[in-house]
């Protein structure tokens, strides 16, 4: 969660992480989830947030939420569940 | 107003890693196959499926009889069954011209049964039985002898027939490829082969009137065809003169490549693989400029897999995604091995039935089987994929449908696009029964 607080975003998904200077790109809904996350939400939470927000089914968005988060801590940019 | 979605993605930004051959990620859509859309092929049949095309399969014979029927006078084609056995497929090339080049009695048998005359069956390989021998020889069929037993057997053959029989020996040979096939025939350099026919013409039951050489498999030189035809060439003038024997023919077998991409080759296959014009160039004049005068010996060609893998697609379907823990993606797809045997030495084409939005990664395609070696393609440059999306694999036409595994799962539907574009189903997909068909369960052993 701290890696996360640190975290540089800008509107056009670029993540740069001042730790590591390692720099990213992700999309809108991952610079949304990265928000989300930002602001202590859990999976449940942001799963809740994506539905509210975007056109996409329940199924659809958890398995891509899922995925999303495996992706974040293969690059040890979160460590939460 | 809810926003539109797509798959969340993050990827790390590596500078400096440039994809060498200078292009984006290219997209490969393929939504039908001969007209016929990818949806209803598998609405109709299923998935997987395999697909063949007619016209593609007639088209690449014509092509390639023409590039050497234009080039000698005396060209032959013998369809090679272990390619591809199917009946439609066989019998389409049957239709065209082609006799047929088996390697087992089985396919042998497979070949009467579909019609071919003896007469036009060319019967190779190392395993002959006396049984299949003396068929083949009292319905005359071509016969290429593998090894000294073989003489043998052959002449009791014929002693039994009470008659002399026609024979060719296979002969094998450095043509300057690596590596060079030395287990079937008779080796030329060392001396075996003229040591064969010297035991041929002593026993005085079998008439030698032809050579055979198959010198590899997806041979990227043709000069390797033209050095193979010289020796062969120099080789019967040899036996001529020494024994009074004429050759009738002169058959190189097979080797030459489709347009799959092999694995450890850099280059993409429209650039590493020589266009068919040159290796019936290399053939035909090397031909030409060694025979003597007025000499037009059979020249005959055992093509398979340049006939008919291009003929040949895989339809699959995505079933599960995964991402492994080196941040790779990979895909269950519900093909495997057990179908494309061909998986383990080609990176086929894999294209997608439709365009998906999404940043595209090297992604690897798992098969069905709860086995380890289940991969059918690595580093596949892919969108990410829904459930259900449908992958389509090509060229597949040669070796898959007589390599594949009933392994697990039972094997799937093959379809014929025809000419006319129609798609008629010519294997049905297995099922249990195809499994439990052959065995006995001992009475002992029942379970109810």
């Amino acid at each position: 969660m701290n890696k996360l607080s640190s975290l540089a975003l800008n509107e056009e998904g670029f993540v740069f992480d001042p730790t590591t200077g390692n720099s990213f790109t992700t999309n809108d809904i991952g610079l949304s989830i990265i928000r989300y996350l930002k602001e202590g939400k859990d999976s449940e939470e942001i799963l809740r947030s994506l539905l509210d927000d975007f056109e996409i089914d329940s199924d659809t968005a958890q398995r891509d939420l899922i995925d999303f988060l495996a992706q974040l801590r293969v690059y040890r940019l979160f460590e939460g569940s | 107003m809810k926003k539109s979605y797509e798959k969340p993605f993050i990827k790390k930004i590596q500078v400096g890693l440039m994809n060498k051959f200078g292009a984006a990620y290219g997209r490969h859509i393929r939504s039908e196959i001969d007209g016929v859309p990818v949806a209803e092929l598998t609405a109709r049949y299923g998935s997987p499926v395999f697909v063949f095309s007619e016209r593609r399969l007639r088209d690449r014979y014509q092509s390639i009889h023409q590039a050497f029927a234009s080039r000698y006078p005396n060209v032959n084609f013998s369809w090679s069954y272990k390619t591809n056995y199917l009946d439609a497929v066989c019998a389409i090339l049957h239709q065209e011209g082609e006799g047929a080049e088996v390697v087992s009695e089985l396919e042998y048998q497979k070949a009467r049964r579909l019609g071919v005359p003896g007469s036009e069956i060319i019967y190779n390989g190392p395993y002959k039985t006396m049984d299949s021998l003396k068929t083949a020889v009292q319905e005359g069929a071509t016969i290429n002898i593998d090894h000294f037993d073989e003489i043998y057997d052959l002449e009791e053959v014929a002693k039994g027939l009470e008659r002399q029989v026609k024979v060719g020996i296979r002969l094998n040979m450095d043509t300057g490829i690596s590596p060079q096939w030395t287990r079937f025939g008779f080796n030329l350099e060392s001396g075996q082969a003229l040591d064969a026919v010297k035991r041929l013409v002593s026993g005085k039951r079998l008439i030698l009137n032809g050579i055979h050489c198959h010198i590899g498999t997806f041979i990227l030189d043709p000069q390797a065809y033209s050095r193979a035809i010289t020796k062969m060439v120099e080789f019967s003038y040899q036996v001529e003169d020494a024994f009074g024997l004429k050759m009738e023919y002169l058959d190189i077998g097979g080797g030459l490549p489709s347009e799959n991409r092999l694995k450890g080759i850099y280059l993409s296959p429209d650039v590493a693989i020589p266009p068919m014009d040159d290796y019936a160039e290399a053939i035909c004049n090397t031909l030409l400029s060694k025979l003597r005068p007025n000499d037009f010996p059979t020249l005959i060609l055992e093509s398979g897999r340049t006939m008919v893998d291009e003929a040949g697609f895989l339809i699959t379907t995505t079933h599960a995604s995964k991402r492994l823990p080196d941040d790779s993606r990979a895909y269950v797809i519900d093909a495997g091995v057990n179908a494309l045997f061909t998986a383990f030495w080609y990176n086929f084409r894999v294209e997608l039935e439709k365009d998906i939005p999404g940043p595209h990664e090297p992604c690897t395609l798992f098969g069905p089987l709860c086995m380890n070696i289940d991969v059918v393609a690595d580093q596949v440059i892919l969108p990410p994929l829904p459930r259900g999306t449908r992958l389509i694999f090509s060229p597949v036409g040669a070796y898959n449908v007589t390599q594949w595994m009933q392994f697990i799962r039972s094997r799937p539907a093959i379809v014929l696009i025809n000419n006319e574009g129609f798609p008629e189903i010519i294997r049905e997909a297995e099922g249990l029964e195809d499994l439990i068909q052959r065995e006995r369960l001992p009475k002992h052993l029942k379970l109810s």
